[in-house]
């Protein structure tokens, strides 16, 4: 990569190269993050990414930022720890569908609910790749894991309606394929303030494209590129995803909603008057 | 370093140990706590819910005990003194997370208001059954500390002791009440701030970039850093180097577990304390802890009063176990008796130790009430023959 590659001097180049496989969607969305954190105004030495376990989990350990990788499903609440201890932080989580919708699905949802100021980026490739390739609450149904050798018969999370119910102020979907758009919805979530949600859908080409034989990872790209529809403010009930159905992608809200510690205080100081300094961190 | 006086309450209060406790993490600088319901536990919440907000600090009730047990490790990553409360059903949530401490050494408090169970058990009423599990209750080997206080004063001065051995050694400490010292009422006096020492967060004076976060420089314990000011540092749950980057080998994971667990073994004498009476030539010695302790108080004065020269050895830290003191009195050929509210937990313990080396003898008790005196003063009879 040449010097002037920004994204560079936001990676942990001593720890290159990463354990990902090749034409494996992690990488892109690194790249993508990158760009959104380098355009986004904020001062870098306040931003904080949060990660949990899995493939995706990984992706804070090669970022050369103040980096978590916490344990499985739990890095919202790791994140609400930061974030009320030092609201000046920008507070990022970085996870896995898996990660973030099942063992972690309870925090997803309380988060939404209290519009905590926080972004969470979802890399859903549709599988738990780091374990090898077992169901998770967004796999479609008929899609083959290790866990559902005769196909998923479970209905799956449509991620992007999910959040929206529980209480997201920003909620955006795109594909690895969708760089730009990508990097755009990452920005305008971490400008946002309150509870933003970006779902980037990733391949896994090593486990889930394989056993859906649904090609290599440049494949898996391609049918991204002619299955996505763009529809920006789409009803997010109408955004689940089938097995090699259309993807819609888009801007689906964008709404203001006092956050959880502007309501905090607001309460707090209707109740103790004067004798209530606003909460702005315990430092 | 002495206390911020806008957490002290300084004074002669009448307060029940759970109320004491959110004193005590007051006094020691506590601003972050995260926590969930949960018989007996709950006031030290509730007392918190009202407190912190009028002093700076921060109370969010969470979604469950995983999310507390997590939340206030990412607290104390943006530089705050954090803690969590729970009793049986929740800590055994959140032993995921004490690993996660052990791992990042994260200083943290986690208060375990002991009930009596297995699983919903007795919610009510006490226990002290969850003493192993505290030690040994997640996976992975480690070491961490673990304080037993046997009145609502101690609550609140062991609560301040907690967080200060949390800083010193960058341990999750646990804070093992029971329900009887939560529940119960007494005289507690809380000093001026001056007189309260406490020990501050030791942050690293190292340069933009230079920060590595495990390298020690010869000492057990790597200074620590918060988010927030420029180091870009990487914390994992994974076995790491000094630079905090994973390493997956079985090298890199003797470092890590050696500095772990010696880090608290090498301390022990430093991190223990104890209260003896009467021990010098007693010919039993009743070992126990939290409320058990007052209960044996009766116990040991009814054989005393039958002329049995009868010792009491107090364990205020019952992690790491105080063995050197033990088998002391072991050698010395003392028989030990030892009463706790579960089928024997730290007796296990205090057997390991003693290695035959004299007559040992455990006092049983499914929890739900405490022991009777008179239960515990038969097997100090039985031993001295
Ligand atoms: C408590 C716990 N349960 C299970 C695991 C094993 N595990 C590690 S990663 C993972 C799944 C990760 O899936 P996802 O979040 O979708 O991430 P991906 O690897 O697909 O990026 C699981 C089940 C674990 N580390 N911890
Ligand atoms: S297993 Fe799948 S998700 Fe994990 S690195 Fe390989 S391709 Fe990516
Ligand atoms: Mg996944």
């Amino acid at each position: 990569m040449e010097p002037t590659n920004p994204v560079v001097d936001y990676l942990r180049m001593d720890r290159i190269p990463h354990i990902w496989c090749p034409g494996c969607g992690l990488g892109t969305v690194v790249n993508c993050f990158v760009r959104a954190i380098h355009s986004c105004g904020i001062e870098r030495d306040l931003i904080s990414v949060v990660s949990g376990i899995g493939c995706t989990g990984r992706m804070a350990g090669y970022l050369r930022l103040d980096s978590f990788h916490t344990t499985h499903g739990r890095p919202i609440p790791f994140a609400t720890g930061l974030k009320l201890a030092n609201p000046k932080l920008k507070v990022i989580v970085c996870s896995g569908d898996g990660d973030l919708f099942s063992i972690g699905g309870n925090h997803f949802i309380h988060a939404a609910r209290r519009n905590t100021d926080m972004t969470v980026i979802c890399v859903n490739n549709f599988t738990y790749g780091m374990t090898g390739g077992q169901v998770t609450p967004t796999t479609p149904i008929e899609a083959v894991a290790s866990t559902t050798p005769y196909g998923n018969s479970e209905e799956p999370f449509n991620l992007p309606h999910l959040a929206e119910s529980a209480g997201a102020v920003y909620v955006a979907r795109w594909t690895t394929f969708h760089v730009r758009q990508a990097i755009k919805a990452m920005k305008e979530a971490v400008q946002k303030s309150g509870f933003s949600f970006v779902e980037i859908i990733s391949p896994c080409p090593t486990l889930y494209g394989r056993r859906n034989k649904l090609g290599d990872g440049l494949e898996m790209m391609r049918a991204f590129k002619e299955k996505s529809k763009v529809k920006n403010g789409a009803d997010t009930r109408e955004v689940g995803l089938d097995f090699k159905g259309d993807i819609i992608c888009g801007k689906f809200i964008n709404r203001e909603r006092t956050t959880f510690l502007e309501r905090y205080n607001t309460r707090m100081a209707a109740r103790l008057g004067a004798a209530y300094k606003p909460y702005e961190g315990v430092l | 370093m002495k206390a911020d006086p806008k957490g002290v309450m300084t004074g002669a209060h009448f307060l029940d140990g759970d109320h004491a406790c959110c004193e005590g993490a007051l006094s020691a600088g506590c601003r972050f706590v995260a926590g969930y319901p949960i018989t007996p536990s709950t006031e030290v919440v509730e007392r918190i819910a009202a407190r912190f907000p009028m002093v700076g600090g921060i109370f969010i009730q969470m979604e469950d005990e995983i999310a507390s047990s997590i939340a206030i490790q990412g607290a104390v990553w943006a530089g705050a003194k954090a803690m969590t409360v729970t009793s049986g059903p929740g800590f055994s949530l959140m032993m995921e997370h004490i690993g996660l401490a052990v791992m990042l050494e994260t200083p943290c408090v986690f208060v375990n208001v002991q009930r009596g169970g297995p699983s919903t058990g007795l919610p009510t009423l006490p226990g002290q059954a969850d003493m192993m599990q505290a030690r040994w209750g997640s996976h992975g080997d480690y070491e961490i500390i673990a304080l037993c206080p046997n009145s609502p004063q101690e609550c609140y001065d062991l609560t301040i002791k907690a967080f200060n051995l949390a800083e010193t050694y960058r341990v999750p400490v646990m804070l093992m009440m029971d329900e009887c010292v939560g529940h119960m009422t007494e005289k507690v006096v809380i000093p001026d701030a001056g007189e309260i020492d406490i020990v501050e967060r030791r942050f690293t004076t190292a340069k933009r970039g230079e920060y590595l976060p495990y390298e020690t420089y010869g000492d057990w314990v790597p200074p620590m850093v918060k988010s927030g000011d420029g180091h870009y540092f990487h914390m994992t749950g994974l076995t790491h180097d000094e630079r905090g980057y994973p390493v997956m080998n079985a090298e890199a994971q003797e470092k890590c577990v050696h500095r772990i667990v010696n880090k608290i073994k090498e301390n022990a004498d430093d991190i223990i304390l104890l209260r003896e009476a009467d021990t010098e030539d007693a010919d039993v010695v009743v070992v126990s802890y939290g409320i058990t302790s007052r209960v044996a108080l009766k116990a040991i004065s009814m054989a005393q009063a039958e002329g049995i020269k009868v010792g009491h050895l107090r364990l205020i830290t019952a992690w790491p176990f105080p063995e050197t003191r033990i088998r002391q009195l072991a050698d010395q050929g003392k028989a030990l008796v030892m009463p706790e509210l579960n089928y024997g937990q730290m007796y296990l313990e205090l057997q390991r130790v003693v290695e035959g080396r004299t007559r040992s003898h455990l006092v049983p008790h499914g929890g739900g009430t405490v022991h009777d005196p008179e239960v515990i003063f038969r097997k100090i009879k039985e031993a001295v023959q």
